[in-house]
Order: C-alpha cells, then structure tokens, then sequence
C-alpha cells in the first residue's frame, strides 16, 4: 500500500485508484493491415518488468481521471507522475 | 543409494534422538554442462526434473535456484487442490494432477499429506447458481466428480457458515467436489527434490540466472552467479519472474506479475473439515492440521515484485469471511504474507515451446498453480523431453495468444482470479 499524488486532487491513498496496466501502448494506426502475431504483440504481450515500468493509473474513488505514473515495481517507490498526453519524462 | 522412509527407519531414527537421518537431497556445485536445466526449484520445476528422470531417462539435470527450493509461491499458496474447471483442456490438465496426487505419498516414499477432504464452491446470486450449475455437469461429462448443493446441503456439509438470508451475499446453494482437498505444499517440494537426486538430479540452490546464451535461435546455456552452465535445453519455471527470464532471451509474455495475499490465524481445535471458496465475495478458508485457518485474499490489480500486497485487500476478504462465518469473529490472524503470481489474458498456463530452439516455458499459473504440481512437471517434462506438447497441454501453449483459441477461465473457474 502506498500513497498516491494525482495530478488533479493531491496526495490520496492508494486503494481509491484502479491501475490500468502499462502505458504508452499505442493503438495500431492501420488495423485491417495487421497480422496475427502483431495483433497478438499489442492485444496481450507486456514488459511486465521488474524495476522501472510506466503505468497508467485512474483516480477511480475520486476525480475519476487518468494518468501516468512512473513506478519501480520492485520496490513499489513512485518516480514520477504526469497527465495524460504529456511526454514522458526521460530519467 | 537412499534410504526408504518406514516405521522401521523412524524407530531406529528415534533412539539416537532423530540426530542420524541421511541428507534428503546433496548440495553439488555445478557441472560444467547438463542434457537440460530447469529454472525454477518450485514444486513445478522440481516435479519436472523428477518425470524428466524417472520417465524420460534424462538423468544429467540440474534444477537452479536463486533462493532455496520451495521458498517462492510453493511455500506461500493455501495448498487448495482441485480439478473443477470448466473447459474441456483445463478440466484435462488438472484431473491429470488430481490423479497423480493421489498416489503421491507412496510414489515418492514422502508424506505430502494429500487429505480429500472436499472443495466446496459457494453461490451468493443467481448468476453464480446458473454458472455452477453449468460448471457442475461440464465436469460431470468430463468424467469429473461434482455435485450441486441446495443451502441445506451446504448448512449440513458445513454448520458453521452462515446460511441466513438476510446477510448482504446469502448463500443460495453450492458445488463439492469430494476428491479435492488439500496438501502440505512444502512437503510437495522435498518430496520431489528428495525423489530426483536419488536419480541423479543435481539440485543447486542459491544460484540465479543472469542471462540465457543463444547461438542464432538455440539455447547454448545459461549464465548464473556460479558461472556458465552448457545445455541444450532450458525449462524455465519461474512464476512471478518468468518475464524477467523471458527478457534475458528476448522474448515477450503475455503476462503480468501481481501480489497474492494469504494469512493465517492463530491455531485452534478442529472447526472446519473441509476447503470452502466462495467466487463472489472472494474468501476462502480451510484448516490446516496446525489448527491454524488459512485464509486466501485476492491479488493487488498492479504489477509488482514486492512480495507483499495492499492492506484494503486483505480487509475485504476478512470483511467476507466474517459475514459468512460469525464464529470466527475473535480469531486473531498470525501472519500473513505475499507472493507474486504471473497471470496470463485468459487465466490459463503457458506449457510451452517457444520460438527459441531448446527454450521451453511453463508459466502463467496465476493464482492456482499448486494444485497442478504433479500434472505440470509431469506435461513439461514430456514437452522438454520430446520437443513437442503431451496432448493434455497441446492447448496450452504460446502461439494461443496469435491463433486467439485462448482457453478462457476467467470467472468461469470456481474462483475469481
């Protein structure tokens, strides 16, 4: 458990927010030219990785709004936080 | 050669004060090369180097751990076994390790103290009645035993749950299935270990792999912190850490690691005999024959390594376990830890070749992947062995997730996962 700084409400506990996976995974730009492999890539393979990941969280018991949020998951220890669309932060 | 456990062994043993017992297992340093190496030494990964050896007659194996054996998800799970699934290749899959189970103890010359003391599910809406009662005569025509419980049924099969309908989730009927039961999960491990060093199997603890070595697209061998092991053949059994492995291969995985909870409460005389699960309030409880309840939470909904969950979801289950048994109400909970479980799209295991030459993953268990110890080590083995699935893990394997036959468990097992 830890505590969470959403960029629109400040700092809250994390069990009001829903984690929405990894971010950053772009939608195919041309979906009826895709094969199966590069449908399976987007729809179900993840880096799913131990230490630095980029997340995507929702303030879903509050403002109810998305964003990102940069996490070391071996440790659990928040790096960085920022909205939706921003570019993410490169250390 | 290893001595037979017996009530002779245990009388000897017993006068010089147990101070004589023979080592179960031997602490090798590693050889430069074996015929396969098997990451992981969980019950899984111990399991297949024993069928690797006993049935496959592949006795130059190494099983490398990065802590001791059994300390991962083997020694953190609520020992739950069971075969009620839904689809045809799940109730396949685990009914095979049902099978195994129980003849276990006296294959191994190890008490795993497999007890079938039942698994029941429970209904809390009329959704879960439809859903059980489908489960229930899938797994009937699968030759699976199951039966339907009325609430009656349920009070009488076990007294202490709260059957009253004025409760916020009431209970309005259930599903048992007698074979299934419970084991000790350690035991489940020593056992396996103690069987493959017998046959030769080198088992080396405190050894973690660093980096898989590839020439073009075959396995040469795998790096670790006690050097360069040779081998033609990986099978990787690392649960919560097979995407890390996978990355050293440059591979992808459908999956994402996550903390499971469980606790258990502080011992007390026998109040429950059987394994109780309930899908829609998410609790679930049995007794250990410490007399402790072991009590099973939910996983956390992020990605993490930590070992350790969030505090609201170990306060939920407690919150379902109260309502449904107001006895426990002043048990007080000793301990309670994480582990960290790999889960997969459809909440079904990977038991798989992959698109690297002597590369073999089983991985993917989620949540319940004890229960399937004998039957996975089992199935893999036969993969690695023959460089092709046995045909009860045919349908678990990695190009599911490009075909899209995926063998969709989510919510249609008997527990939430």
């Amino acid at each position: 458990m830890f505590l969470i700084n959403c960029p629109y409400c400040g700092e809250r506990d994390q069990q009001e927010f829903k984690a929405g996976g990894e971010a950053h995974i772009e939608r195919p730009k041309q979906p009826t030219e895709l094969s199966d492999d590069e449908w399976a890539e987007y729809l179900f393979m993840r880096k799913n990785i131990k230490g630095v990941q980029f997340e995507r969280w929702n303030h879903a018991h509050g403002c109810r709004k998305w964003f990102n949020m940069v996490r070391d998951t071996s440790n659990d220890e928040i790096k960085a936080i920022y909205k939706m669309g921003e570019k993410p932060p490169t250390q | 050669m290893r001595n037979k456990y017996s009530v002779f062994s245990l009388i000897k043993n017993a006068l010089s004060y147990h101070e004589n017992w023979q080592r179960a297992w031997k602490d090798p340093t590693p050889k430069k090369e074996y015929d396969a190496v098997i990451v992981g030494g969980g019950g899984h990964g111990l399991a297949t180097a024993y069928y690797l050896a006993k049935k496959h007659n592949i006795n130059n194996i190494a099983v490398v751990e990065k802590g001791w054996i059994g300390g991962g998800n083997t020694g953190r799970n609520t020992t739950i076994i069971r075969s009620n699934y839904l689809w045809d290749a799940s109730a396949g899959l685990y009914d095979h390790a049902l099978k195994i189970w129980e003849s276990l103890s006296q294959e191994l010359n190890y008490n795993v103290m497999f007890s079938q003391r039942g698994v029941m599910n429970l209904a809390h809406n009329l959704q879960d009645v439809r859903d059980l009662k489908r489960r229930t005569h899938a797994n009937r025509l699968n030759g699976i035993d199951a039966v339907y419980l009325s609430t009656e049924e349920v009070k009488k099969f076990c007294p202490i749950i709260n059957t009253s309908p004025d409760i916020r989730y009431p209970v309005l009927g259930g599903t048992l299935q007698r074979r299934a039961g419970t084991a000790r999960h350690d035991a489940v491990a020593w056992g396996y270990a103690r069987g493959a060093d017998a046959m030769g199997v080198d088992i080396i603890q405190n050894c973690e792999v660093k980096g898989i070595k590839r020439n073009g697209d075959s396995v040469e061998g795998i790096e670790t912190t006690k050097g360069f092991i040779k081998t033609k053949k990986v099978g990787v059994v690392a649960a919560g850490h097979s995407s890390v492995i996978a990355n050293m291969a440059g591979l992808r995985l459908p999956l994402e690691s996550k903390p499971l909870q469980a606790l258990v409460s502080e011992p007390v005389k026998p109040i429950i005999d059987t394994v109780v699960m309930s899908n829609a309030v998410h609790a679930y409880v049995s007794q250990s024959d410490k007399g402790e309840l072991v009590i099973g939470a939910g996983t956390d909904d992020y990605v993490s390594y930590t070992q350790k969950g969030s505090h609201q979801i170990v306060e939920g289950t407690l919150n379902a376990i109260l309502e449904l048994y107001p006895i426990f109400s002043r048990m007080r909970m000793l301990r309670q830890w994480g582990g960290i479980v790999d889960i997969c799209p459809d909440a079904s295991p990977i038991l798989s070749k992959t698109s690297i030459k002597g590369l073999y993953f089983n991985c993917g268990w989620g949540t319940g992947g004890f229960k399937a110890t004998p039957g996975s080590g089992d199935l893999f083995a036969h993969t690695i062995a023959n460089d092709e699935p046995h045909k009860l893990n045919a349908a678990f394997n990695l190009n599911r997730f490009v075909s899209g036959d995926l063998v969709d468990e989510h919510g249609a097992a008997a527990v939430a996962h």
